[in-house]
């Protein structure tokens, strides 16, 4: 089977309000594919049914042939599903190179290992491996500041990395370049289109359309909770439903 | 039959207060973000306002015993009596149920200095630094009490009228011998009035609807913006009142000293566990219910077969419906999860 | 240079001579006499060991001193049924607090932040009932648990050990354990704890333990299932609190439940945040402080504070004496009160950030304090590179 993820008729309601409306979407190894759709489209809530935050009421979400419902965050994450969050989640206290080896040790020790009594510092090829991922996204010249003191933009880039050193099967990122200024967006694509990337099966949920068409292979439209159309970007482009879910948001409000 | 009726009567009493003080801590944590581990220490405080009020009341003058006639024999009476003659016992007689009116102002009065002082320099801190520097507070109290009170515990008599027990025995058609003081019983019911003006108050006013909004989200709380400053200022000095008054009717019931506040404090964290954080209707149901688990569990035909279970049964059972039910009996999913 | 300060043979180098040296050069100030000492030791390990936890991970744990008390008891049970040498007693109290705080940890755990803050009281209260009355046979409850003649001792009499007249008294292989040799016995334990300690503080798994402090849930998405680490260092302190415990029985081998009360839990915390959590020697300093102001402050009285301002004008000296009396003797817990407020409010890093700003602000007024770069990956956007 080439689909790295199969969501299959995932529905999900929050007190009266459907969010998430028989959603069925398929992800092939090695694409790029973005969701885009106007705001409370349920693009986060997709996210997080995939990633373990929330249950879907019914449906199914099957990542290389498994079942992910009801798993745990920590073993969706090992299964090979990282997600780089919308709003920085780092370590705050830890310096930079900590922050990335970290998500290094996960992917070596898996979900516990109790080594107290090895010594951090003599931990050489995780050392480099945490230095040479920093060098990637040019964070290694200051890795032993506190992440909580870099700016905004290098900390969304930080996140990246703690992602990318894990090197999962599956990267969701959850709108990358959000806030960030023109010059750092431009970055971020570049980063993202890179040879270490660009191999990798990423869906990205974005609203900026020059970051959209950018990058992505095949595009989804999510409107009210429900995908309404899946293509090229070409494709998409002329699509007459999607012009009219864009241009309809306005005309009447429901 | 009238051994249970009789437990359950102290289970209610004994709940009472823990509700009271649960409520409080409830309310705090729910609209504030703030855990109160001096709240026990404001129970404390209330019961000691009834023993200072008393004190003031039976402030004294050495005057000459008349009854001894031997020798010059003095002793100490209080100038109330000096003054007013009967009225002025009388008004003695009544310090405990007086000292409510004294200890209202009083109360709020410490809230406040508490909220604006201190609290509210911490709303943003994490818990761990809120629970220390109350936890902080709660010694210094303590500590103060007992620097001027001493470390015994100080009688309050509840006044004569009331001393004594009430026939219910009788009342209810059963056993003539069956008595319960009638103290306990007033407590019963003021605590049950102290509880539905609560319930009202948040119920019915404008205010009471923003803070169990607050409660049920605490996001919206910030977005109401409106001086949510005072509000906070205002809910902190409920919650103090309330405790403080459940404080100053149970002196009678139990003799105050310095410490009394942390071991109720501990029982009242528990019932907060129990019936749910962030759930009112939680906090007072567990509130009376592990009051009458604990009561039945004293009852000597139960300590027979396991000894020592009254000391420790109100933990068991929190830890049985922690493992059970973790949010508690009535915590809903979303608040305070973490 | 610094790195080579910085290696743990030179960091324990410098510590045990430091703690061995300890009745020297703390004579001048009147702290060098065992007893107290011994109390820095215990204490300090008390405190090294709450700080694995709460330091490291930011989990407040209130019941601490029950793990203190645990250790104690059975420490003296050992002393009672085995043997007066300490080491079965101090491996033993230090096993079983280490199986009281895995089930204590696991129920506690279920929660976390302030529940878990209220679980671990409520179960030290309910520890504290069970041993003050409730396990009477096994605590001998408000009388505390002794030695006492009849005790069978059945190592002691495998291997002949006379029985002697009076109460015997605790030794290791036949050297007394009271005394400077009880001090350096403690000393020595006191090292191999803070070198465990230091280990755990450079190893992955407390790097782990920090980055939970920092974001718990990102540690989760990160793949990391957090609830086995905090657990293992939830049953790591309360280890730590175990042997701390079980050394009390060694020195003085009796135990109460009081040793198990909330205000010890609340001892420790104080301790911990005093020195600084989550630094290494923080939590030690914190632990000695406290012991040695409690020693001086707890001891003075009216007539005392009175000689000692004796030098002051009458009227002064009455008001410096009425200002200082409510917080010495009985009223040091008054002290320790505000001292946990001033710390919470003023020094949430402790004295050890005290410190650090303290250096920070000498190297400004000297000069030293090298121009840093700004620092940023801003100066050559890759993509203008393009």
């Amino acid at each position: 089977m080439s689909y790295i993820l199969d969501i299959d008729g995932v529905n999900k309601t929050f007190g009266g309000l459907q969010a998430l409306n028989d959603v069925n979407l398929k992800i092939e190894k090695g694409e790029t594919h973005a969701i885009i759709g106007p705001n409370g489209a349920g693009k986060s809530t997709l996210l997080n049914c995939c990633i373990g935050r929330l249950i879907p009421d019914t449906g199914s979400v099957t990542f290389n042939g498994k079942n992910m419902i009801g798993m745990n965050a920590h073993d969706i994450n090992h299964a090979g599903m990282v997600r780089v969050f919308q709003t920085p989640e780092i370590f705050p206290d830890l310096n930079l190179l900590q922050n990335v080896m970290i998500p290094a040790l996960a992917k070596r020790e898996g979900t516990f290992s109790f080594n107290p009594f090895k010594t951090l510092a003599k931990e050489k090829e995780i050392h480099e491996e945490a230095m040479a991922t920093l060098a990637d996204f040019s964070l290694d010249t200051f890795h032993d500041k506190l992440a909580s003191s870099i700016s905004r933009g290098d900390k969304r880039r930080l996140e990246l990395a703690m992602g990318l050193i894990q090197h999962p099967a599956l990267l969701l990122l959850d709108e990358p370049t959000a806030g960030m200024a023109r010059h750092d967006t431009n970055r971020t694509i570049d980063l993202l289109k890179s040879e270490k990337m660009s191999s990798m099966t990423k869906v990205i949920i974005e609203h900026d359309m020059h970051v959209v068409f950018s990058l992505a292979d095949r595009i989804s439209v999510l409107a009210r909770g429900h995908i309404i159309a899946t293509g090229t970007p070409d494709e998409i482009k002329n699509d007459p439903k999607v012009k009219e879910a864009y241009l309809g948001e306005g005309d009447d409000d429901e | 039959m009238d051994a249970i009726l009789i437990q359950i009567l102290n289970g209610l009493d004994k709940g009472g207060a823990y509700a009271l003080i649960a409520l409080g801590l409830t309310l705090t944590f729910g609209t504030l973000g703030v855990v109160n581990f001096a709240h026990g220490a404001i129970f404390m405080l209330g019961a000691f306002c009834a023993v200072l009020f008393q004190n003031i009341l039976t402030f004294s003058k050495k005057v000459k015993d008349e009854s001894i006639t031997f020798f010059d024999a003095y002793k100490e009476q209080p100038y109330l009596e000096i003054w007013w003659g009967d009225t002025g016992s009388a008004i003695i007689d009544y310090a405990v149920p007086l000292s409510i009116l004294f200890a209202i102002p009083v109360m709020l009065l410490i809230g406040v200095i508490m909220e604006r002082g201190l609290i509210k320099h911490f709303y943003k801190r994490e818990h761990a630094d809120q629970i220390l520097v109350t936890f902080g507070l709660a010694i210094v109290i303590q500590e103060i009490i007992r620097h001027f009170f001493g470390a015994n515990p100080i009688p309050t008599p509840p006044p004569d009228v009331v001393a004594g027990s009430a026939a219910i025995g009788t009342f209810l058609g059963l056993n003539d011998n069956l008595v319960y003081p009638w103290w306990r019983l007033i407590y019963l019911a003021f605590s049950a009035i102290i509880i539905f003006s609560v319930f009202a108050f948040l119920k019915f006013t404008t205010f009471g609807m923003v803070v169990r909004a607050g409660m049920a989200d605490r996001e919206t709380v910030g977005l109401l913006g409106i001086n949510v400053q005072r509000r906070f200022t205002i809910v902190f000095g409920i919650a103090t009142v309330v405790a403080g008054l459940a404080g100053v009717m149970y002196a009678p019931i139990l003799p105050p000293d310095y410490h009394m506040g942390m071991d109720f404090l501990v029982l009242s964290f528990v019932v907060v566990v129990v019936g749910g954080m962030g759930s009112l209707g939680g906090a007072v149901a567990a509130g009376f219910l592990l009051g009458v688990l604990q009561s039945f569990a004293s009852m000597n035909e139960v300590k027979a077969i396991l000894p020592g279970i009254d000391q420790i049964i109100i933990y068991l059972v929190a830890v049985i419906i922690l493992l059970v039910r973790p949010r508690g009996l009535m915590g809903r999913e979303g608040v305070m999860d973490d | 240079m610094t790195n080579f300060l910085k290696s743990n043979g030179v960091v324990m180098l410098i510590f045990a001579t430091v703690v061995l040296t300890a009745p020297i050069w703390l004579a001048p100030i009147g702290a060098s006499y065992p007893d107290l000492l011994q109390k820095f030791a215990i204490f300090g390990i008390f405190a090294i060991g709450f700080n694995i936890l709460f330091g490291l991970t930011g989990y407040l744990s209130f019941g601490h001193a029950t793990f203190l008390g645990v250790g104690s008891y059975t420490a003296v049970w050992a002393f009672k049924l085995l043997s007066m040498n300490v080491i079965p007693a101090i491996l033993l109290g230090t096993a079983m607090s280490g199986v009281f705080a895995l089930a204590i940890g696991y129920l506690s755990l279920q929660r976390s932040g302030i529940y878990f803050s209220i679980l671990t009281l409520a179960f030290a209260q309910m520890s504290y009932s069970l041993a003050y009355s409730v396990l009477t046979p096994i605590t001998n409850g408000e009388t505390g648990l002794q030695l006492s003649q009849q005790d069978p001792r059945i190592i002691d009499g495998l291997f002949g050990v006379p029985v002697e007249a009076g109460l015997p008294s605790t030794h290791l292989f036949n050297i007394s354990m009271s005394g400077l040799s009880g001090f350096y016995f403690c000393a020595v334990i006191l090292i191999i704890a803070f070198y465990v300690s230091l280990k755990i503080f450079r190893s992955p798994f407390g790097l782990k333990l920090r980055a939970i402090k920092s974001n718990q849930t990102r540690m989760k998405y990160t793949g990391f299932n957090t609830r086995p680490y905090l657990l293992s260092s939830f049953v790591i302190s309360g280890m730590y609190a175990g042997l701390a415990g079980s050394l009390m029985a060694v020195t003085d081998p009796l135990a109460g439940a009081e040793r198990m009360q909330w205000t010890a839990s609340g001892e420790v915390v104080l301790m911990t945040i005093l020195g600084g959590a989550g630094t290494l020697v923080g939590p030690l300093l914190g632990a000695t402080l406290i012991k040695y102001f409690e020693n001086i402050f707890s001891a003075l009285n009216l007539s005392e504070l009175h000689k000692i301002f004796d030098g002051l004008p009458d009227t002064l000296e009455n008001i410096v004496v009425a200002i200082i009396n409510p917080f010495v003797g009985e009223g040091w817990h008054l002290m320790l009160g505000a001292l946990f407020m001033i710390i919470v409010i003023f020094l949430p890093g402790g004295i050890m950030e005290g410190v650090s700003r303290a250096f920070k602000w000498i190297k400004r007024i000297l000069g030293f304090d090298k121009k840093q770069p700004v620092v940023t990956s801003n100066v050559t956007p890759k993509g203008e590179e393009k």
